[in-house]
């Protein structure tokens, strides 16, 4: 996100001017002065009070039930995902805690910006094994940014309004702030001002021009400079100078699955995907540029595939917000630390105009290989047999691009990510270094309520929709009007494919007995339709997406169908394989 | 890379559970935190980590950084062996009797530079400040006395340059706007 905002802290008369509310309102009403409309979340005992506050705050926060914690937590990344801004999530203590430890994790290694809000037992009670007590502060420390107990009511204005501003600010990220019942009961002098500083942080690191300078010089002297792009372009909002950067030098450029979006999916520059279902060319051309530019990437091993066979013979710029990602898995040659925007518009003044055609075209060749060895037979099949590319394909036409894609984990997430169209930022969203299966539905859930003017597809497996379905019935309660593609294989497809290739076909616990997903949505009471044969495709995609409400489409695709291309673990990028 | 003896120091806000946050970074890695000890530092309200490491220098640096990044944390930084000034402080606890033979442990704290700190009816406790070898080898000649009771502190250490992170640390927090 980088962009610290400015100063809003008016030292003018009235500020000093308090008043005395209890604890749980204060956590209401700031809520509402950070400008939080929507908070996902779960109650219980011990964030009673905040919710009893929330009932009279309805108008300015619309508090989403979800069914489960994991849920909402899912829910409040998908919505940070998609609108830009701080999800907020609230549950109990214990268990409610708990359940929402993998979301924020997530959020940690995708850098989301969450204010989780947790609920405990009464501070005197702290320490004692209390009725639904637990270390959420020690169980939350090593997938925060930062996270704190209160235990009287007076610190609540101090301790929430860090939270918005590490939360946002710099490498953004999920933060947690543990509130006894006592402090939400008991009264303070309430006066809110909102954090712009802390003296020990620096969320942007100053840029150093020198560096700018270096890369320029580095970037115009090269023969076959490439482009890796991640999220940071897009969390620093500099999509625009992202793209006037490569337009101008002429560089192809390639994305991680989080960078996916920020750039347009046709746009001439953009050479596809990186990683190990990513697209032939951006792989194998990595051990062949001389100079990398990694722009707001973190070098991920699903990326990288073995790091003493990755891009060594290429000088290595890294564009990067956080200091702790120089070096940590590929040498730089030349770290410009910043905001990506600002170091961006800052490198384009120094760059020269170029264009690499022939290197440009050693990615087209690669394309075309690609193309013959996978992408024609996925995306048209030979056989009777339903693919999810095909799926995907038909889902562009209708959409043009201008969908937001939500996916789960698997075989479904990589061909969706692979195909999907794209013409707008800020559209793909997916759990991309946890991994976590299970974040599809709801974090469709919390993108359409992020950005209710825009089409949501939500792709989800069969395996990973299980985990959690439960919130359907969120989907149901708030009228959401997410769309779930589910691409039924009746496997745990991409461990299948794993124990195809590198365990000999030994299966061992990836067959799925499914239940009726049909009667499982109509119980939902979300329309929904099943397609078997490939006639009946097209025409149920189109009222698929066409629809003006939730959706769900069931599309039965080939059982043992594999994702190709892959770099198998272990192996450096250069040994992708075609099949 | 080879493994080598590092001091890593951080200068903090004194914020609960920050401890906690920063053994996190090594204990992901499954590094062995040899010692580590907080106290004040020379700038007021502000805490001072220092951890004994033996690790590689590229490691350190991973993990410096990772520190770093703590919202919390003002600045961090590593220094390897010849580049601090190091001490570490020992108690031993021995019987009164097992002076009384002659002068022996008398001689034997006199020439390691100890100290007894008290002498009881029961028990005597020797004090001796140094590097880990130096208190070893006075553990290790007083083994033959019995010892009932033996302690070490974390590493504390100064580095060797002029001004240190702690300058860094002083013209950060002098840029504040109070
Ligand atoms: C919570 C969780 N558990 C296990 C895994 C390991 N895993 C990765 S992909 C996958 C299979 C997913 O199957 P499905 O949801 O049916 O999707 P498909 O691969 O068939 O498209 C599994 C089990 C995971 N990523 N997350």
């Amino acid at each position: 996100m980088g962009t610290v905002e400015a100063p809003t802290k008016k030292k003018s008369d009235n500020s000093t001017k308090t008043e005395r509310i209890s604890g749980s309102e204060a956590v209401a009403r700031i809520l509402a002065e950070e400008g939080v409309e929507i908070a996902f979340g779960y109650p219980g005992g011990a964030i009673m009070p905040v919710y009893d506050a929330l009932y009279d705050h309805q108008d300015e926060i619309q508090h989403v039930l979800a069914r489960h914690e994991q849920g909402a937590i899912h829910a409040a990344q998908g919505y940070a995902r998609a609108s830009g801004k701080v999800g907020v999530c609230l549950a109990t203590s214990g268990p409610g805690a708990t359940n929402l430890i993998t979301g924020i994790a997530d959020a940690q290694i995708d850098s989301t910006p969450l204010v989780c809000i947790t609920g405990q037992v009464a501070s005197s009670l702290l320490g004692s094994d209390a009725f639904q007590e637990c270390d959420v502060i020690g169980i939350s420390m090593p997938v925060t940014k930062w996270n704190y107990q209160v235990t009287r009511a007076e610190e609540i204005p101090e301790a929430l309004a860090k939270a918005f501003y590490i939360a946002r600010s710099g490498r953004p990220g999920p933060v947690l702030v543990d509130i006894t019942k006592d402090a939400q009961f008991d009264q303070l002098d309430f006066r809110y001002d909102k954090c712009t500083h802390l003296r020990s942080y620096v969320p942007v690191p100053k840029l150093d021009h020198s560096k700018v300078k270096e890369a320029a010089e580095l970037i115009n002297n090269a023969k076959r400079p490439y482009v890796l792009f991640g999220q940071g372009v897009i969390l620093a909002n500099a999509e625009d100078e992202f793209k006037q950067f490569i337009e101008k030098t002429g560089i192809p450029s390639a994305w991680t699955i989080m960078g996916l979006s920020a750039l347009d999916t046709d746009h001439p520059l953009n050479v596809g995907m990186l990683g190990m279902h990513g697209n032939y060319g951006p792989n194998l051309l990595t051990n062949e540029c001389d100079v990398l530019i990694a722009i707001g990437m973190r070098f991920d091993d699903r990326v990288t595939g073995n790091l003493s066979k990755y891009a060594k013979q290429a000088k290595v710029i890294h564009l990067e917000i956080d200091p702790a990602e120089i070096d940590k898995n590929v040498k730089t040659e030349v770290a410009v630390l910043g905001d990506a925007k600002e170091s961006l518009t800052e490198l384009i003044k120094h760059v020269k105009p170029n264009s690499h055609d022939e290197w440009l075209q050693k990615f087209r060749d690669c394309d075309k290989l690609e193309h013959e060895k996978v992408i024609q037979e996925e995306l048209n099949p030979t056989s009777d047999i339903l693919s999810m590319g095909e799926v995907i394909k038909l889902i562009n036409k209708y959409t043009n691009g201008d969908a937001i894609l939500v996916t789960d984990v698997g075989q479904h997430q990589m061909v969706a990510c692979r195909y999907t169209k794209f013409n707008k930022s800020k559209s793909n969203i997916t759990s991309g270094g946890l991994g976590t299966m299970g974040f599809g539905l709801p974090a469709a859930l919390g993108a359409a309520l992020g950005e209710p003017d825009r089409k949501v597809i939500c792709v989800v497996g069969d395996g990973g929709f299980q985990m959690t379905l439960q919130e359907l019935a969120t989907i149901y309660q708030t009228q959401a009007k997410v769309k779930v593609l589910l691409l039924n294989n009746e496997f745990l497809g991409m461990v299948r494919q794993w124990q195809q290739l590198f365990f000999e076909k030994r299966y061992s616990s990836t067959e799925l007995i499914n239940p009726d997903f049909q009667t499982i949505a109509k119980g939902f009471y979300i329309p929904t339709n099943k397609v078997t044969e490939r006639r009946n495709l097209e025409e149920a995609i189109k009222e698929f997406v066409e629809s003006d409400s939730a959706y769900f489409l069931e599309v039965m695709v080939g059982k043992e169908n594999n994702v190709f291309p892959m770099v198998p673990s272990g192996s450096g990028v250069a040994e992708i394989r075609l099949e | 890379m080879e493994q080598q003896e590092f001091t890593i120091t951080a200068y903090t806000e004194n914020h609960v559970g920050l401890l906690h946050r920063i053994t996190i970074i090594f204990t992901k890695r499954k590094i062995n935190i040899e010692s580590l000890t907080t106290s004040e530092s020379e700038t007021e309200g502000i805490h001072r980590f220092t951890i004994a490491v033996t690790e590689t220098e590229e490691t350190v640096q991973k993990v410096v950084k990772q520190i770093e990044k703590q919202v919390e944390v003002l600045k961090a930084g590593y220094y390897k062996k010849k580049e601090v000034v190091q001490q570490e402080l020992a108690l031993y606890k021995l019987r009164t009797d097992s002076l009384t033979n002659g002068l022996e442990v008398e001689r034997i704290v006199r020439e390691h530079g100890a100290r007894f700190l008290t002498i009881e009816k029961e028990f005597v406790v020797i004090e001796k400040a140094g590097y880990k070898r130096e208190t070893k080898a006075l553990f290790d000649e007083l083994k033959t006395y019995d010892i009932i009771e033996f302690v070490r502190s974390g590493r504390i250490a100064v580095s060797r340059e002029q001004y240190g992170l702690g300058r860094q640390v002083a013209e950060l927090l002098a840029t504040e706007v109070v």
